[in-house]
């Protein structure tokens, strides 16, 4: 690829988002804002190589875009409205100079968020839309057929545009509660690259860093937000243990068996100054929890060994905020390595009703290893089986076959 | 832009509410339309007789069939209707919020397809 490629490639990638977000917050419409730009990379792309890359290629995309907007709103004969906007978005590219635009990709994110939009679809529309992945890019990552992808953010887009949701950051009252959606989106775009911790399927890795990008941007235009901060603290904690999660050949490592010499020192120094700022805002939430007992795991770098009661008391806080049974298992967990196998056993003993944990493999893996470590080694093989059962990842279910095998 | 905000409330619980509880919820939508008018978005609203007295009409084939009854048995029926005129959705949805009938039934808020 020529050096020319090079730099639409890259200009590209770092203003698509924010180039489609100024288009969509003057039109409302991101498939109308889509399109529009995919022309004017298209453009450039066949022109740089020719003519050289223009000064500013930004403005240079946003005024071909604006074009093309122009020419799709006169075949469509749209409303007066539609092209006042269009006149305040000429306006916004003349004042534009070499070194910005305003940035309104928050305010799109705060519409991919949307109580009004799905929750399913939150995540995978924040993708296409501020990062600019394809539909099969992001129904891979999310374990859906292509078709069925484009057409949630297709239905989604008509729903931005019809229903008039609207591009501006939420009133203060509602800010904390409308940031929660767009920071539980994130952390699901997250959560569908790190199920798959090989990463050997190349697309589904990509998935962390992309939300850990987006995460980023939130801190950077919302830095005293003190959950924002707790979320890319725990998503840079989980990332720093990436490649200590497996071995050179791909057998699956638990983390109380990694070597925390494999652990990414600047992320894990990222995540803790991060983790830090958030506390010192004072407003305590379930992001900055988890991350604080990332931090609490990776004081085994200095002391050889987790902070084990600490993390048992953040669980019990964790407890509390969200009532989520994979946290009590978590908790149990971190009660035994405190206080015992037998103590955290009577812990998982009180779950043993709830019909989610019937088909949850962290809840039987986490039960036979504490019933194993009582010498239950019947009731433990039973429980790994089930787990072995329950676990859709290759390597996770070898490493529950060598427990299992381990027993007899 | 326009928005209809199309209010559903069980018929059957509207019927067996007590007197007391009847005029309260009248006067709580006296005073939100009221406050509609005064903050400018009102357009139209009214209140819809029970789907007791509903006829349903289809044409397959240019032949009229004439049902008495509702479009659909469900538990909770269209009983009104506000035409709001409203910038955005979220100014919509900060309407229906407040709307008495939210608090009993459901509002579906659904923008009009101006032709």
């Amino acid at each position: 690829m020529s050096e020319t490629n090079h730099i639409a490639e890259a200009v590209a990638r770092a203003s698509y988002g924010k180039l489609l977000a100024l288009i969509a917050a003057r039109t409302g419409d991101v498939a109308g804002a889509e399109d529009a730009l995919s022309e004017a990379f298209a453009a450039a792309l066949a022109g740089w190589p020719a003519q050289g890359v223009p000064e500013n290629p930004r403005a240079w995309l946003l005024t071909v875009a604006r074009r093309k907007l122009i020419d799709a709103a006169r075949r469509n004969r749209t409303t007066h409205e539609a092209s006042a906007h269009l006149q305040l978005l000429a306006e916004e590219i003349a004042e534009a100079t070499a070194d910005d635009v305003p940035d309104q990709r928050l305010a799109l994110m705060f519409v991919c968020a949307h109580r009004a939009i799905h929750e399913a679809v939150r995540a995978p529309l924040m993708l296409q839309t501020v990062l600019g992945l394809d539909a099969a890019t992001i129904a891979s990552a999310f374990l859906t057929a292509p078709a069925t992808m484009g057409q949630r953010l297709a239905r989604a887009k008509a729903r931005i545009r019809l229903a008039a949701i609207p591009f501006r950051l939420p009133e203060h009252a509602d800010l904390h509660e409308r940031l929660q959606a767009v920071l539980d989106a994130i952390y699901a775009a997250f959560s569908s690259g790190w199920t798959e911790p090989g990463g050997t399927e190349f697309r589904r890795r990509g998935l962390t860093q992309e939300a850990i990008w987006l995460c980023r941007l939130v801190v950077s235009l919302l830095p005293d937000e003190p959950e924002a901060l707790g979320l890319l603290a725990l998503m840079l904690y989980a990332e720093s243990r990436r490649a200590a999660r497996r071995t050179a050949d791909g057998d699956y490592v638990p983390l109380d068996e990694q070597n925390p010499a494999g652990w990414d020192e600047n992320l894990i120094e990222q995540a803790e100054t991060l983790l830090l700022r958030a506390s010192a805002i004072g407003v305590v939430g379930r992001f900055q929890l988890e991350a604080a007992v990332q931090s609490a795991h990776v004081v085994r770098r200095r002391t050889g060994r987790s902070d084990w009661p600490a993390i048992v008391r953040l669980y019990d806080v964790l407890e509390t905020v969200t009532g989520s049974p994979v946290v009590a298992i978590n908790r149990a967990v971190a009660l035994a390595e405190a206080m015992g196998a037998i103590v955290g056993l009577a812990q998982l003993d009180l779950l043993a009703d709830d019909p989610r944990l019937a088909d949850y493999q962290p809840y039987w893996a986490a039960r036979a290893g504490l019933l194993a470590r009582t010498g239950a080694a019947d009731l433990a093989g039973a429980a790994y089986r089930r787990a072995i059962g329950l676990e859709a990842d290759p390597a996770v279910r070898r490493f529950l076959q060598g427990r299992l095998a381990a027993l007899r | 832009m326009q928005y209809m905000l199309l209010i559903y409330r069980s018929e059957a619980a509207i019927e067996a509410a007590s007197k007391a509880d009847t005029g309260q919820m009248m006067a709580a939508y006296g005073a939100y339309s009221e406050a509609m008018v005064k903050a400018g978005v009102m357009v139209s609203g009214n209140r819809l007789h029970p789907t007791s007295t509903a006829t349903t009409v289809r044409s397959p084939a240019g032949k009229a069939q004439v049902l008495d009854g509702p479009y659909a048995e469900t538990k909770e029926q269209l009983g009104g209707y506000f035409l709001i005129e409203a910038p955005d959705l979220d100014t919509a949805l900060s309407w229906a919020e407040r709307c008495p009938g939210a608090a009993l039934g459901a509002i579906e808020v659904r923008p009009i397809w101006v032709m």
